[in-house]
């Protein structure tokens, strides 16, 4: 187990810096001239261009800039966006609000997927079991950001229950039907996820053994059903918060917060090199943690699995 | 370890175990009626299949949105850009606009229908070119084995840790024209991982059996093994997730085309008639049902027929 946690550490290090370089090299090799256009229509003087080429070794070949990069990422120094902020200090206003958002749909889908699920899988074939399923598959079907259209015209415009947008400084009010938006697809999956996993355990041996021992249902369910039926859905939930962190681009388009996604929107539509590369960053990186975790979670919950 | 628990040692001056005669239950053999066809995964997996009312469901709304995204001027008689009058502006359904008609005084329903063939378009294109590129990496990787699987596998790796909705937002804010085709070249660029990786360990699967084997003892090349063994015995799985992945990408499609940096504005779009409706969202939201509703409808037949697909072509998942 150690020797596997070990390699499966090492394996990331390629796959971080092969990510990388491929989203650099997509950023910093589009064409036309940042620097060129900074002065806009008169242009800068030739001087000013070089001292500017200079300062964000523009000057330097490709892989030299990259490698200025990955230490501006392990130094916490990425120098500054084009209004003068350093780039640090937006990856850390943005970061909490994107983790806010991530947790409190973990929170939602979790709760009510497994709820749900393991209602509908106990009453296997009933009414509330077929009125689930077939529900969850329009949840599925249905793209995120319609889900949050919906959403906003219902909540938000008719019945005015919650604000329609997040805007800057979110508090969790706001936040909320972002929130239960992102969290809608995996909700629908957790729910067939549990659901499926307690009809297969449901009739499993150790649960007639539970049942004759004369124990009580709600225990029954408890503590053997529901328990055994939980592995595949926490390794969902490990690959679902690498899906958070995409989803929340969307999302966060949808409802104008000043999150990871947020930000990498306005900086993509103001061509700021920088800060569309860091916060790309710490998308993969949070991805290639939580794939890294799924991995592990794998190795710890079910040992039938087994690691050389 | 040996393949198989019930294999038995060798024989002295055999490679492998021979049955002795005793041992091979001649009545199962005499018991396969030799008149009818053999039963073939495919002839059974279509026989499930045409059980179940679920398929015939998802096909025949698939089928609708392909005839309406070929022909839709079958089912009306204007065009999406014509007839606009800025002075038809926001109009309540009638017998001359069925959905009523958008900001631009444009008819809904006609919008909607010519809508469907940029999503179909996108889907198809964008799973065609997952599927060649990720069987060809997978296969090539998991067949040949040795460095040249080293490499493809952490290229697989490489470009799975990139997100693909990121990725192609990225790219998208830098190719020039967004049409169709580059959307569906975009997204493909960093959506075939999980066809490669799917691809790899079914062959890993198959590659070792018996009819390889054989097949190479008869002298047929590699590449002709990989071609008309291997492949084809790998195909169910790369199938089911292409049916489903379809979906995904319609869905990805509309998502860009919304936050405007998937298909160009010119191209009627349900992605593009959600984003401009968007801004009447105040007042008139429920323009914004018809783009979104034909979405859900096609997004649901193509995850309604993967379903059906999966529970037929994959056993393990069948007991369920």
């Amino acid at each position: 187990m150690l020797w596997y946690l070990g390699r499966r550490l090492l394996q990331v290090i390629p796959v971080f810096i092969g990510a990388t370089l491929l989203l650099y090299a997509l950023v910093f090799l589009r064409p036309g001239d940042p620097v060129a256009a900074l002065g806009g229509e008169r242009g800068l003087p030739e001087a000013v261009q070089q001292q500017i080429r200079a300062q964000f070794h523009l000057d330097q070949p490709f892989f030299v800039q990259y490698l200025y990069f990955l230490k501006g990422i392990f130094t916490f120094d990425l120098g500054n966006t084009f209004t003068g902020r350093p780039v640090s200090e937006v990856v850390a206003d943005a970061l909490p609000i994107t983790f806010q958002l991530a947790i409190m749909a973990l929170l939602i889908e979790t709760v009510f997927g497994i709820g749900f699920g393991l209602f509908a899988g106990l009453r296997k074939g009933k009414l509330f079991d077929s009125t689930v399923l077939v529900l969850s598959l329009l949840l599925i079907a249905l793209p995120t950001f319609v889900t949050g259209l919906v959403l906003q015209i219902v909540v938000g415009v008719q019945l005015d229950w919650l604000p329609v947008t997040a805007g800057r400084d979110p508090d969790v009010v706001s936040l909320l039907m972002p929130a239960v938006v992102l969290a809608t697809t995996s909700f629908a999956q957790i729910l067939r996820l549990t659901r499926t996993s307690v009809i297969e355990n449901v009739t499993a041996d150790f649960v007639r053994t539970a049942r004759a021992k004369g124990l009580s249902r709600g225990r029954v369910v408890n503590r053997h059903v529901l328990r055994n039926s939980l592995i595949p859905v926490v390794t969902f939930i490990g690959v679902d918060l690498g899906n958070l962190m995409t989803g929340s681009i969307v999302t966060e388009g949808i409802f104008n917060i000043n999150g990871v996604g947020g930000t990498l929107f306005d900086a993509i539509s103001r061509g700021e090199s920088v800060t569309i590369v860091t916060m790309s960053t710490v998308i993969v990186l949070v991805y290639i943690v939580a794939n890294l975790l799924v991995d592990l979670l794998y190795a710890v919950l079910d040992p039938r699995i087994r690691y050389a | 370890m040996p393949e198989n628990r019930y294999e038995k040692a060798p024989r002295p001056g055999q490679g492998h175990y021979v049955a002795a005669p005793e041992d091979v239950k001649v009545g199962v053999v005499d018991a396969v009626s030799t008149d009818e066809a053999p039963s073939s995964m495919w002839r059974e997996a279509w026989r499930e299949m045409s059980h179940r009312p679920l398929f015939w469901v998802s096909v025949a709304m698939i089928l609708v949105v392909i005839v309406v995204a070929l022909v839709p001027g079958l089912f009306t008689s204007q065009l999406p850009r014509q007839g606009c009058s800025l002075a038809n502006s926001l109009l309540p359904p009638s017998g001359e606009h069925f959905f009523g008609t958008d900001k631009n005084g444009c008819d809904i329903y006609t919008r909607t229908l010519f809508g469907a063939k940029a999503s179909v378009l996108v889907g198809l294109l964008t799973t065609a070119f997952v599927v060649v590129i990720g069987t060809v990496i997978g296969a090539v990787a998991g067949y040949y084995g040795g460095w040249l699987d080293t490499i493809l596998s952490r290229l697989t790796d490489i470009f799975f840790a990139v997100p693909f909705v990121l990725a192609a937002i990225v790219i998208l804010s830098i190719v020039p024209s967004r049409s169709a085709l580059a959307v569906a070249l975009v997204l493909a660029s960093f959506g075939w991982t999980t066809i490669a990786r799917i691809t790899r360990g079914a062959v890993l699967s198959v590659k070792n059996n018996e009819f390889v084997t054989a097949s190479k003892a008869l002298g047929m090349s590699r590449a002709a093994i990989l071609w008309r063994h291997v492949l084809p015995n790998s195909a169910a799985p790369i199938i089911v997730y292409s049916t489903v992945a379809l979906g995904t990408f319609i869905v990805a499609e509309a998502t860009l085309t919304f936050l405007g940096i998937g298909l160009d504005p010119s191209t009627v779009s349900w992605g593009g008639d959600l984003s401009a409706g968007r801004s009447s969202i105040r007042t008139n939201a429920e323009i914004m049902f018809y783009p979104a509703a034909a979405l859900a409808f096609t997004v649901l037949g193509f995850i309604m027929l993967g379903d059906v697909v999966r529970d037929a072509l994959d056993p393990k998942a069948r007991k369920r």
